[in-house]
């Protein structure tokens, strides 16, 4: 089975996040980006299907942040073929539908029975990557998948509802899957593992050319939420907090 | 259905999903506003009669046919582009759920519309109708223009009251024909999966000691453990923790875990991102620990701290078991 696997970057939300006086968006000339921890599960997901199926395992991100690490990385890890896509002003935030443009232009180049994806991205507003993936390829999607099986040639995705029930989806020829989690935690690999992936393994480049997003939706501005509550904070050493808070639990009756 | 609000219903097991009721609240504000009509549009088999508990909408237009039984995404999607197809709805909503996140994107390329996603909140403003979203896990809030003529768009629990949703009323109902090509779809619903049984249900624990990522790693988990213990609760807790097996599935609080309502909610190292603020922030008690002040759940707990949670943890377990 051949599996392309789509990794963009995202805001470290550890970090502060400022708001652009003059766009009233998001900041991003100090952010730092990292990659989508969902994708690194689809990663995960797709590297056991290769363990369990054989094939291949392609990994395509957009040039934006330090990913030639991440790229590395995931080459370490086992995947076979790890693809930069570059071009001008890709480092500057994409709507989803920018991303979606250039990671279906890209995927095609590359032999895929399935795309995997995280199922969403924590900066998402116009849509989620790899459902609009599927969309502009005709291909079926599935989203919030837990596990991947291939049966009788036919692939079944597990599928995560509220309070923990899942439905098995069958889906026939190509699709793209939206991965909330893998079957195991993302596997650690040792730097030195990366460092020999870094002599070894080359990038292959893809050139954005002119994959223009379309039906863009208009932000007019992004603030950091003002709620009316916010928590009465306690203050003072841990060892002040603590006492504070079990004198709080028992006044509640919630400690004897 | 043209200039209207549709709210594209959720069911789950012939029952329909709270989310939808969300949805039919917002609707209905958004209809309000732009003076047009609010339908539901029920998709299923053997699901007419769910129209009753539909009473927020105009009317409720129905699809039925054994391809949609359960959730199928492909034949949900071919029947939503073929209702859809030539109507120009103002917004269509569907739920920011697992159901409805993989219907949008599809269902906006197909009528060639843009989408929002994770709309907590709606609102007219002048001839405009806008949407608040929630990003960045929380951490900020976006503000757009919901595009004309038409537009599809994802909300989010949290902005609006299910109960408004609810109206003890029976709306009209219109049945659709069935599209072609239902039969030929790529996905077919298999089976259902059942919670694995055997552990505490956490939505009947009266105290919850819940861990995030910030606890860091799985031997810290024994920490918590301690002082749910000296407390009479259970530890449970937010995604990154269930996804690093770091507690079993069943202890997951959040959208895709358990909604629950303790006495007490004891957050510790939990950001408070929307996913899970869905699943607790009715607790009777919320209070957080985080070292990061601007962490969200602070915007909804009832007290908080922002020190470092495995420093405080022993600290706190002590007192408690001195009390």
């Amino acid at each position: 089975m051949d599996i392309v696997v789509l990794c963009k970057f995202v805001p470290d939300l550890v970090e502060d996040l400022e708001i652009d006086a003059s766009t009233h968006l998001l900041d991003r000339n100090f952010l730092r980006l990292m990659p989508n921890e969902l994708d690194d599960h689809a990663l995960e997901e797709a590297l056991l299907l290769k363990e369990r199926h054989g094939g291949t395992v392609t990994v395509v991100t957009v040039d934006a942040g330090d990913v030639d690490e991440a790229l590395y990385t995931a080459a370490a890890k086992g995947a076979d073929r790890v693809v930069k896509i570059v071009g001008e002003g890709l480092d500057q935030g994409l709507s989803s539908q920018r991303l979606a443009a250039l990671f279906a232009q890209a995927a095609g180049e590359w032999p895929h029975d399935l795309i995997l994806t995280g199922t969403q991205a924590v900066d998402d507003l116009d849509g989620f990557a790899g459902a609009l993936v599927a969309a502009r390829l005709g291909m079926p999607y599935v989203g919030y998948v837990t596990k991947v099986a291939s049966e009788n040639g036919a692939v079944v995705a597990r599928k995560e509802y509220p309070g923990g029930l899942n439905a098995d989806i069958e889906i026939v020829g190509q699709a793209v899957l939206g991965i909330q989690s893998a079957e195991k935690p993302p596997r650690y690999v040792v730097t030195s593992k990366v460092m020999a992936a870094m002599k070894s393994v080359t990038i292959e480049e893809f050139e954005a050319g002119d994959a223009q997003a379309d039906l863009e939706l208009p932000i007019t501005g992004m603030a950091v939420p003002q709620s009316a509550a916010h928590a009465e904070m306690i203050v003072g050493s841990v060892t002040e907090v603590a006492e504070k808070l079990a004198k709080l639990l028992r006044e509640r009756g919630l400690v004897a | 259905m043209c200039g209207d609000i549709c709210v594209v219903v959720e069911t789950l097991r012939g029952q329909v999903a709270e989310i939808t009721y969300v949805m039919l609240a917002a609707g209905r504000q958004l209809a309000q506003g732009l003076k047009t009509k609010l339908t539901a549009v029920l998709l299923g088999q053997g699901v007419q009669k769910l129209a009753d508990t539909l009473g927020a909408a105009d009317r409720v237009a129905v699809l039925e046919h054994p391809a949609l039984a359960e959730f199928n995404p492909d034949a949900y999607l071919t029947a939503l582009a073929a209702v859809f197809a030539g109507r120009t709805p103002r917004v269509i909503l569907c739920g920011h759920t697992a159901m409805g996140t993989d219907l949008a994107c599809g269902l906006a390329r197909r009528l060639k519309l843009p989408v929002a996603t994770s709309c907590r909140t709606f609102a007219i403003e002048g001839p405009d109708a806008t949407f608040a979203a929630l990003t960045c896990g929380g951490k900020l809030i976006a503000a757009g223009r919901l595009p004309d003529p038409s537009c599809v768009a994802t909300v989010m629990a949290g902005g609006y009251k299910a109960d408004a949703g609810k109206v003890a009323k029976t709306p009209p109902i219109e049945t659709l024909p069935v599209p072609a090509g239902l039969d030929a779809v790529r996905t077919r619903f298999k089976q259902y999966i059942e919670p694995p049984a055997g552990d505490v249900d956490i939505a009947k624990q009266p105290i919850l000691v819940s861990v995030g990522r910030g606890v860091q790693n799985k031997d810290n988990i024994a920490l918590a453990e301690e002082l749910a213990k000296a407390l009479g609760g259970v530890v449970s807790g937010s995604r990154p923790v269930i996804d690093q097996v770091w507690l079993p599935s069943t202890r997951l609080v959040g959208k895709s875990g358990k909604q629950v309502k303790p006495k007490l909610y004891l957050a510790l190292g939990i950001s408070g991102a929307p996913e899970h603020a869905e699943g607790m922030r009715d607790a009777e008690l919320i209070v957080a620990i985080n070292r990061d002040e601007k962490a969200p759940i602070f915007g909804f707990a009832h007290f908080g701290a922002a020190v470092d949670v495995l420093e405080l943890i022993p600290a706190l377990t002590a007192r408690v078991k001195q009390a």
